[in-house]
């Protein structure tokens, strides 16, 4: 008999076994002989010019090497990026590392101290006195004059609010989070004459080398980026941040490899975070609740010398029926650094305004939520007049419903009270872009009859490791231990960044492809070696299981992958997988999901707890259910964070964040999280990509915030527009 | 972090030698490492008392108890003795930090932590407790973990510590040693409002080492219990909490010792509360006049007036749930 | 000192960390940093048999300790520690960085003793962050591990 498919198995993780022996190598952990460290010294104010300089102290500490600042460092080419996405450069002017006397935000890195230890860098990084000619940063999202606008226009919004039997108008507010993945950002930078490696934290290894390669003004077969183990991102790693350019630099201006590894503190300047929002919404409709209008004016932060946006504009497109479709997306200059995307990006934060929104809507029509939301359940997509590949939206809330107790809730807020805790539930819709972009994988079977399968991909923590493997074993037929998937390593096959939930799409269906094309170079030489059983055998009859060969109908008429090569002398087949991402996609694709929220609310104290979560995913192909299962409950756990718990505080006199640390930034601990619970409705999406998956990464952080919130609401008849919801809204 | 010089002592003599010397006693070091790591503390020299014998919790004559200096706060939240007689100490230590800080922090260092005021924990930042006369950062700036009792021109932080609110409300005494032999310290004048000097905390003299906790007795039954109230459920400070100990007998409260944390620059007793309370029957009319008089003299800053309302709210759900069953 | 059964004579700066000891000076780079600042729990190892933050326990002060850290936990070098293997039976990890710090600190935990419910281990674990999130699934690896299911 042959084995189940590995594709839709729980599988352990195949890298488990290094991980919780403390085995896998992040960033800083590679042993580097002859390394030393450096630190960075951050700017002490939130704008203004260096003025001066002073090392003394911090050269005369026993184990200081060098103290390296725009006064010395070398001037570098800092080229335009040729990088085929944009993440590593919004429109605008990167910061340049150490290339003049500038400031442009708290906290930007103004000098590195190499020491022979970390003590003495640390230390030394302390002793450097920077003086600055300082000047008032402009830091509060509020008051700060916005960029023009990007617009959409769908009908006349305007002209339907008028005339809507049912208007709303709300603000909504959303704090700035910081990514904190537990492994703070770290770079062992090394030369080799005119040739660079970097062990670097990163999510996009092929990424973070064309930057190096640009700012050094390298051909970038000449930079080598190696990051096989990532401790967390959630998008903190899709830029090559300045300090990977100081390691470089230091390293450089040294002749030895330097580490520099960022400081908990260092985390909230030297890497992006999710901007801030205020995001006001007008919603029109009759009053059976079909929606007429719809209105987003939304303001967002960015830095001064890049402009960064996000998928904000997507939902309020296609997610509900609306003829009538007005938005504004300001993004407003700040002396802060350049935002970066974090989990969900842009979708997570216009579906906390608008399923707030829809939640107010269905309150004040006096409609059960989840009808209102089918009632506007579109056909296809409005915004491209594009069918939908898949959309289960219907089936998530039907699911959902029924799993949840949906149908037991009194619709009335406040109506539930358990001794001091008002209860309340809350729902809401989440929806993502299925993206994906051109990626290769190498795939080689060796005459032993197992395969190595690599990508210059990364696993920051949703099983990219253990996924790829199921999709190379599936497709070779072999078992799981005998596929080797490699990642992490600019030497290898490029492929798009690890985020937006496109490494499955992409380097899943370059890997099937790799692994596909071996197979069938396998059986071309079979049919044609007439010392094999399959000698004559028409391809499309054969079939590969358990590492053999073998006619269709016919498991004994076949032979294992190593008598084949061994016999004919091949020491392994190979080839290079690829997926194209098609020039024009014929459906919309995107994920959905149902998320259920059950909150208590002290009534006198004012503090939620969450009490159990429920989400509901339509997300296309399954690879891996344990996976997919953790995946979901982490997008969870970070949607709580963000409803309840997380915001980035910023002294607008200075500039400075004064909660950068992880005692001050709430992040949930264990103790937070309770019950939390993942449906994914079975499915394949062939539309999207050859394996039919669809994306979960970011689904699964979407939709959390607004079903806390309006659960709260529920619960307490109070609505909160503004996260995180704390005690002092509820009082 | 500066350099520094380190010495373990053996002995009580070796200790207060070398604490005039001007070294720096270390216990847990969860509080020292830290701010000597953030550069805000430069001791010359440390003083590991680790080895001190100082590690007991121990019944004193008066049935009382006294808390060795050096007693982990995971062993003291883990005695059953202080568990039966004062459970508001247990669960003040319980619901700190964490299970390893718990392991690691000592009890005469958790008195003596400081501030977690995020402009004193910057070292770029002025701050008068920090840098005496530099000013302070938090008055016009974020302030909403800061203390809206007990504060002054000068300086707003809150003490964080739980477990010495607890010490408070009981009406502990602190024992030490000094150049000069023992004295003890009653836990109301233990820790100094900030007033114009906010770099003085303590009323320690230079070199003095302490050696215990003491909690009296106090009259049976004792209903005590600690509430923290706080934005995640574990592992952060309070944003406001009660210490309640309350003796009911004849259905009359005959002594209600209260204090509370997160709200002042010092564990803050509540003596107007407490006098409200004694010789009253319980009732839930009683909690709410009670914890109305909680926030008196309140001094709400631009992010923490919410203080005021959950401090009275925190008092009367304590009253409340320990007073139901008194 | 003692680190994993084996004896360690190394000479340090005072101001070295038993974090910073154990990576940059031992190779022993499975303890984690995430804080540096006793805020996080990555940097879990146990110290005489008790779990603590390497980042806020100075190196000096170890001299004749035990330390145990996640390389010395299972009995060889081909074994897991039960809590180990319920890890990655209940996959209570995703990047795995936490990892170590959580599986010193549940070793603790079901030591201490404090796993009577998944609320107490919630608790007595919520000293150890985990940014992706994975904390149903710790409990239930902390439950495995105590429990045997
Ligand atoms: C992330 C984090 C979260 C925390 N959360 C909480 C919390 O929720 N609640 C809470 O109460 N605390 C909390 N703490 C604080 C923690 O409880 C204290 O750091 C700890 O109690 C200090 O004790 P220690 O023995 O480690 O002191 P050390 O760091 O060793 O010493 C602290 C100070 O006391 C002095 N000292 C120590 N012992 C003596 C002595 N016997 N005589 C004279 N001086 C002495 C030292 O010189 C030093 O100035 C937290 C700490 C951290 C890092
Ligand atoms: S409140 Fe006190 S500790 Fe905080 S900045 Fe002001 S003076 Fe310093
Ligand atoms: S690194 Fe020690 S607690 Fe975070
Ligand atoms: S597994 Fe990534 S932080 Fe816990």
């Amino acid at each position: 008999m042959s084995r189940p498919p590995a594709i839709g198995s729980p599988h352990s993780r195949v890298e488990g076994r290094l991980k919780v022996t403390g085995k896998a190598p992040y960033a800083a952990d590679h042993v580097i002989e002859g390394t030393v460290y450096g630190a960075i010294v951050d700017s002490t104010v939130g704008r203004g010019r260096i003025t001066g300089i002073d090392t003394r102290a911090a050269q005369a500490h026993p184990g200081v090497l060098r103290v390296i600042s725009h006064l010395n460092a070398p001037r570098l080419p800092y080229n335009p990026n040729p990088g085929y996405a944009n993440s590593n450069n919004p429109p605008g002017d990167r910061l340049r590392a150490f290339q003049d006397d500038r400031v442009q935000f708290f906290g930007q890195p103004v000098a590195v101290v190499v020491a022979t230890t970390l003590e003495a860098a640390q230390h030394g990084a302390r002793l450097v006195d920077v003086r600055y000619d300082a000047e008032q940063p402009s830091t509060d999202l509020t008051s700060a004059p916005a960029d023009d606008p990007m617009t959409y226009e769908r009908g006349d919004a305007e002209a339907a609010l008028q005339s809507a039997a049912v208007k709303l108008a709300m603000t909504y507010r959303t704090a700035r989070n910081h990514h904190n993945p537990m492994e703070p950002h770290a770079t062992i930078a090394r030369w080799n004459g005119l040739r660079l490696t970097v062990w670097d934290k990163t999510q996009w290894v092929p990424g973070t080398q064309i930057e190096l390669a640009a700012v050094f003004g390298l051909p970038a077969a000449s930079v080598r980026v190696i990051s096989p183990y990532v401790g967390g991102g959630f998008g903190s790693g899709l830029r090559c941040w300045p300090h990977v350019v100081v390691a470089a630099i230091a390293a450089r201006e040294l002749g030895r490899p330097v580490k520099v590894v960022l400081s908990r503190r260092q985390m909230y300047f030297g890497t992006g975070f999710r901007p801030a929002y205020e995001y006001g919404v007008r919603l029109g409709s009759d009053r059976s609740g079909r929606l007429t209008a719809m209105t987003h004016d939304v303001r967002a932060e960015t830095s001064s010398y890049e402009t960064f946006t996000e998928g904000i504009m997507g939902a309020g497109q296609m997610l509900y029926t609306t003829a009538n479709v007005s938005q504004q997306y300001r993004t407003v200059p700040l002396d802060v650094n350049t935002p970066i995307w974090m989990r969900g990006p842009g979708w997570a934060t216009t579906s906390f305004a608008l399923e707030s929104a829809i939640d107010e809507l269905a309150h004040e029509l006096n409609l059960d939520p989840l009808e209102l939301r089918r009632r506007n359940e579109p056909a296809n997509d409005q915004s491209s007049g594009l069918p939908f590949s898949t959309r289960r939206l219907r089936e998530c809330y039907t699911v959902g419903a029924r799993e949840f107790g949906w149908q037991r809730r009194n619709p009335k807020p406040r109506s539930t009270r358990e001794g001091d805790w008002l209860i309340g539930t809350g729902m809401a819709t989440g929806v993502y872009d299925t993206s994906r972009n051109n990626a290769l994988a190498h795939v080689r079977l060796d005459a032993d009859g197992t395969a190595v399968v690599q990508a210059a991909t990364s696993d920051m923590g949703p099983g990219t490791y253990t996924s790829m493997t199921q999709v190379a074993a599936d497709s070779l037929g072999l078992a799981m231990p005998d596929v080797d998937f490699r990642l992490g390593d600019s030497t290898m096959p490029r492929v798009p960044p690890h985020g937006g939930s496109q490494t499955m799409a992409s380097v899943g269906s370059a890997v099937q492809d790799g692994a596909l094309q071996v197979r069938q170079l396998a059986i071309q030489l079979a049919v044609a070696d007439g010392r094999s059983p399959l000698y004559g055998v028409a391809p499309g009859n054969i079939v590969a299981t358990d590492g053999r060969l073998h006619v269709t109908n016919n498991p004994r008429r076949g032979e294992t992958y190593q008598r084949l090569l061994s016999r004919n002398n091949r020491t392994h087949l190979e080839a290079l997988g690829s997926f194209e991402r098609p020039a024009q996609d014929r459906f919309s694709l995107h994920a959905y999901s149902a998320v259920f929220a059950e909150v208590a609310v002290d009534r006198q104290l004012g503090l939620v707890r969450l009490r159990r979560m429920l989400g509901v995913y339509d997300a296309g192909r399954i690879i891996n259910p344990k996976l997919a299962d953790s995946q979901a409950i982490g997008g969870m756990v970070g949607g709580i964070g963000t409803a309840l718990l997380e915001h980035t505080v910023t002294d607008h006199r200075d500039g400075r964040i004064v909660n950068a640390n992880l005692a001050d930034y709430l992040v949930p601990v264990n103790a937070d999280i309770t019950q939390l619970r993942a449906i994914y409705l079975d499915g394949h999406d062939a539309e999207a990509d050859p394996i039919g998956v669809k994306g979960l990464g970011e689904l699964v952080m979407i939709g959390v915030a607004a079903a806390v919130a309006n659960a709260v609401f529920h619960a307490t008849g109070r609505r909160i527009r503004e996260l995180p919801i704390t005690a002092e809204a509820l009082l | 972090m500066y350099p520094f010089s380190y010495t373990k002592v053996a002995d009580l003599d070796d200790a207060l030698a070398a604490g005039r010397r001007g070294g720096r006693y270390i216990a847990g070091g969860t509080t020292l490492v830290d701010l000597m790591r953030e550069t805000v503390e430069r001791p010359g020299t440390l003083v590991d008392i680790s080895d001190l014998p100082l590690r007991r919790i121990s019944a004193t004559p008066q049935g009382g108890l006294r808390i060795g200096a050096l007693v982990s706060m995971a062993e003291a939240a883990a005695h059953p003795a202080l568990r039966t007689a004062y459970p508001v100490v247990t669960q003040a230590l319980e619901l700190s930090a964490s299970a390893q800080l718990r392991n690691m922090a000592s009890i005469g260092g958790n008195i003596m932590q400081r501030t977690r005021c995020g402009y004193f924990r910057d070292v770029t930042a002025a701050c008068n407790k920090r840098e005496p006369g530099s000013g302070c950062t938090a008055i016009n700036g974020h302030n909403r973990t800061h203390a809206i009792l007990g504060t002054s021109d000068h300086c707003v932080a809150t003490h964080p510590s739980d477990v010495a609110v607890a010490f408070a409300a009981l009406e502990s005494t602190v024992h030490v040693l000094g150049p000069d032999g023992p004295r003890t310290i009653a836990f109301g004048d233990f820790h100094l409002r900030p007033g114009s000097t906010p770099e003085r905390e303590q009323s320690l003299r230079p070199g003095e080492l302490i050696t215990a906790v003491e909690i009296p007795a106090h009259p049976r039954p004792l209903a005590s219990g600690y509430l923290k109230v706080r934005d995640r459920q574990s592992y952060e400070f309070a944003l406001v909490s009660a210490a309640v100990a309350l003796h009911v007998r004849g259905r009359v409260i005959q002594q209600a010792k209260i204090a509370a944390g997160g709200v002042g620059t010092v564990p803050w007793k509540l003596p107007a509360v407490e006098r409200h309370l004694v010789g009253k029957r319980p009732s839930p009319q009683l909690w709410t006049e009670a914890a109305e008089l909680a926030a008196e003299g309140a001094r709400p800053l631009e992010h923490n007036g919410f203080k005021v309302d959950l401090l009275k709210r925190t008092i009367e759900r304590q009253l409340s749930t320990l007073g139901g069953t008194a | 000192m003692i680190v994993n059964g084996v004896r360690q004579t190394v000479t340090i700066d005072n101001r070295t960390s038993l974090l910073d000891l154990l990576r940059e000076h031992l190779d022993l780079t499975g303890t984690k940093k995430g804080c540096d600042a006793g805020a996080c729990g990555a940097c879990t190892v146990q110290v005489d048999g008790r779990r603590v933050n390497a980042c806020l326990t100075l190196a000096v002060r170890l001299e004749g300790a035990e330390v145990t850290t996640i390389e010395g936990l299972a009995q060889s070098e081909d074994e897991l520690h039960p809590l180990q293997q319920a890890f990655i039976d209940q996959d209570a990890f995703q990047c795995g960085y936490c990892t170590p710090g959580q599986i010193m600190s549940g070793v603790g935990c079901i030591e201490e003793g404090h796993t009577g419910s998944p609320g107490e281990i919630r608790e007595w674990m919520s000293g150890n962050i985990c940014r992706c999130g994975c904390y149903v699934k710790i409990v239930k690896a902390v439950q495995q591990a105590a429990h045997g299911n």
